[in-house]
């Protein structure tokens, strides 16, 4: 196995992205994306200092409209949606007292 | 029959939009157990779209120019109180409160949309086994895949379940199946089709665009569903290109390129097939003979487009997907705290690909790892602008492969992600670019089975593209890519 990212980093990275991997889990995907990382050798090796970024095919500027008051999302059909909705708001357990 | 033949018997009255509607439910009914290209068929709203298409021709009103075709929607797009599940358990069940932009646009344009196609669980993927829901099998070979993502939507055409289909393109997603299938898909430029509904994979990539088994029906579908939309901010502010009244004009003086990095040379893209660059050298012969302008053209990062796109991508994904929460909408999974019923929500609700992109992008954006693998990557992204600028000063379109293999086997390639990833390699550039690709059928591999060649071409060059894909199609239908 390559040593491109260790089985803690797994673990920090998926908790991180509010995922719980079972043991076995976290085997397969530190191996599965030190491939994909050993692949991303050629990309890291790049000497581009002069080179600007590209976040984006377009060049882009901010978009207004006019302020008109339009139809918007009925309120109820997407509280519909919702595991849990009360009182016209979204439910949720308690989140005050947990770790950050 | 095609769409647009249908759509002309429809508008003269000479068949019922309802009558074409039964014929395609009744494939369907037969054999779409095996292939499963739809997670829903949506026969009751198909049905009262139909009869108001019917009503409106016997008032003597025109009901637009798809008018009665029935269409496939991919399940990633969508539609008001019907599901729209990207083929994940995070959003079994859900109803978007709102119908996506392109939606709305087939339904005024008379387009009867039959049903939701299969894809790999939120696009993620290159055939369809990534779906929650099981895979789709290819109609032409069903121990083979469809490719994918939209692999619903290639089978759906290609099984003659619907003459067209929607899907969305982020690394080569349309292309591919379309190539594998052996039908007609495009990704048009970057924000000529409204993302607006289109559940969000890689924003700064994503592309809506038609699958169709003929390059003029592919035209006036990307016609009907392309054009500014206020609710998207990075639509382009033109109308929809214009492209039926200009499919017929041929390549004669047109420069055609041959993409070398793409074409099997050495310093190339490895692992391209024989067969498949042969077909591709032939289209090129074909063109030539037709009165273009042949030369080689390298646009050298487009060996680099693959490790680039695989960074931005799942970071863009990890970002995007972070809204599956559980909170507003989809699966929750309960627990004592917010931070634990989001964990566990989502640790249930997506499948190994996803969370192994979200982990990538999540890796690849974090402290420390930003600057070697995203900031690089977008570094990347400008090289291919630039070297694609180069190349479209000396040629107005490049050919390449759409893929590099045809169709393969169920699980062939499931265990490395990697062997999955280099299935995208010719296709990625120009979601990378921004730029329109379409990939017309030419002939069939050692195997049988159909290959794909794809025009590549500069922003908003459709009309080209679009042009030279009818040039090989009709030299494919005279026995040409034999």
């Amino acid at each position: 196995m390559s040593d491109r990212i260790t089985r803690d980093e797994v673990i920090h990275v998926a908790r991180l992205a509010r995922l719980e991997l079972a043991p076995d889990e976290v085997d397969a995907f530190t191996e599965q994306l030190a491939r994909v990382l050993e692949h991303a050798a050629d990309v890291e090796s790049l000497e581009v200092d002069d080179v600007a970024p590209t976040s984006h095919p377009l060049p882009l500027a901010n978009v207004y409209r006019a302020d008109e008051v339009t139809p918007s999302i009925d309120r109820d059909e997407v509280l519909a949606q919702a595991p849990f909705a009360e009182d016209h708001m979204f439910r949720v357990p308690p989140v005050l007292g947990e770790e950050p | 029959m095609t769409a647009i033949e249908l759509s002309a018997a429809v508008r003269s009255g000479e068949r019922r939009a309802v009558d074409i509607l039964d014929e395609h439910l009744a494939r369907i009914e037969e054999r779409d157990g095996e292939i499963h290209a739809f997670n829903l068929v949506t026969a009751d709203l198909a049905r009262s779209q139909a009869e108001a298409v019917d009503s409106a021709v016997a008032e003597g009103r025109d009901p637009g120019p798809l008018a009665g075709v029935p269409v496939a929607v991919k399940d990633n797009t969508c539609t008001r109180g019907i599901p729209t599940t990207c083929s994940s358990r995070i959003l079994d069940g859900w109803l978007p409160p709102y119908n996506a932009t392109v939606v709305d646009r087939l339904a005024a344009a008379g387009a009867v949309t039959i049903g939701k196609t299969n894809l790999d669980e939120f696009a993620m993927g290159s055939s369809t086994e990534n779906s929650a829901f099981g895979p789709t099998r290819n109609p032409h070979d069903t121990s083979k895949v469809p490719g994918g993502s939209s692999g619903g939507s290639a089978a759906a055409v290609a099984a003659e379940f619907a003459p067209l289909a929607i899907g969305s393109d982020t690394g080569g997603s349309i292309r591919q199946p379309a190539a594998l299938c052996g039908v007609v898909g495009a990704k048009p430029t970057y924000g000529v089709v409204s993302r607006y509904g289109l559940i969000a994979f890689a924003s700064s990539l994503d592309q809506i665009g038609p699958f169709a088994t003929t390059v003029a029906d592919a035209a006036v579908l990307l016609e009907s569903i392309g054009g500014h939309d206020p609710r998207d901010s990075t639509s382009i502010e033109a109308p929809a290109p214009s492209l039926l009244d200009v499919l017929e004009r041929g390549v004669d003086g047109l420069r055609v390129g041959v993409l070398t990095e793409l074409a099997g040379g050495p310093g190339g893209v490895e692992g391209i097939s024989p067969d498949v660059i042969a077909r591709t050298a032939q289209a090129v012969a074909a063109l030539e003979a037709a009165g273009a302008e042949v030369s080689e053209v390298s646009v050298p990062s487009a060996t680099l487009g693959l490790t680039a796109y695989y960074l931005i991508a799942p970071a863009e994904a990890s970002s995007n997907l972070s809204r599956y929460d559980g909170v507003r909408y989809g699966l929750r999974v309960d627990a004592s705290t917010t931070g634990e019923m989001n964990t566990a929500s989502r640790s249930a609700g997506f499948g190994d690909e996803v969370k192994r992109r979200i982990m990538l992008g999540t890796y690849a954006l974090s402290a420390g790892y930003y600057d070697a693998f995203y900031g690089k990557a977008l570094k990347v992204r400008t090289l291919i602008l630039r070297d694609f600028a180069v190349a479209y000063e000396k040629v107005d379109v490049l050919v390449t492969p759409t893929s590099p293999t045809t169709a393969f086997g169920f699980g062939d390639k499931t265990a490395d992600p990697m062997s999955m990833y280099v299935n995208d390699v010719c296709t990625i550039p120009s979601n990378l670019s921004g730029h329109p690709a379409i990939s017309v059928p030419f002939g069939v591999g050692d195997d049988g089975l159909p290959i794909g060649v794809q025009i590549l071409g500069p922003a908003q060059s459709e009309p080209i593209i679009f042009s030279v894909a009818a040039v090989l199609e009709d030299v494919a239908s005279k026995g040409g890519a034999r």
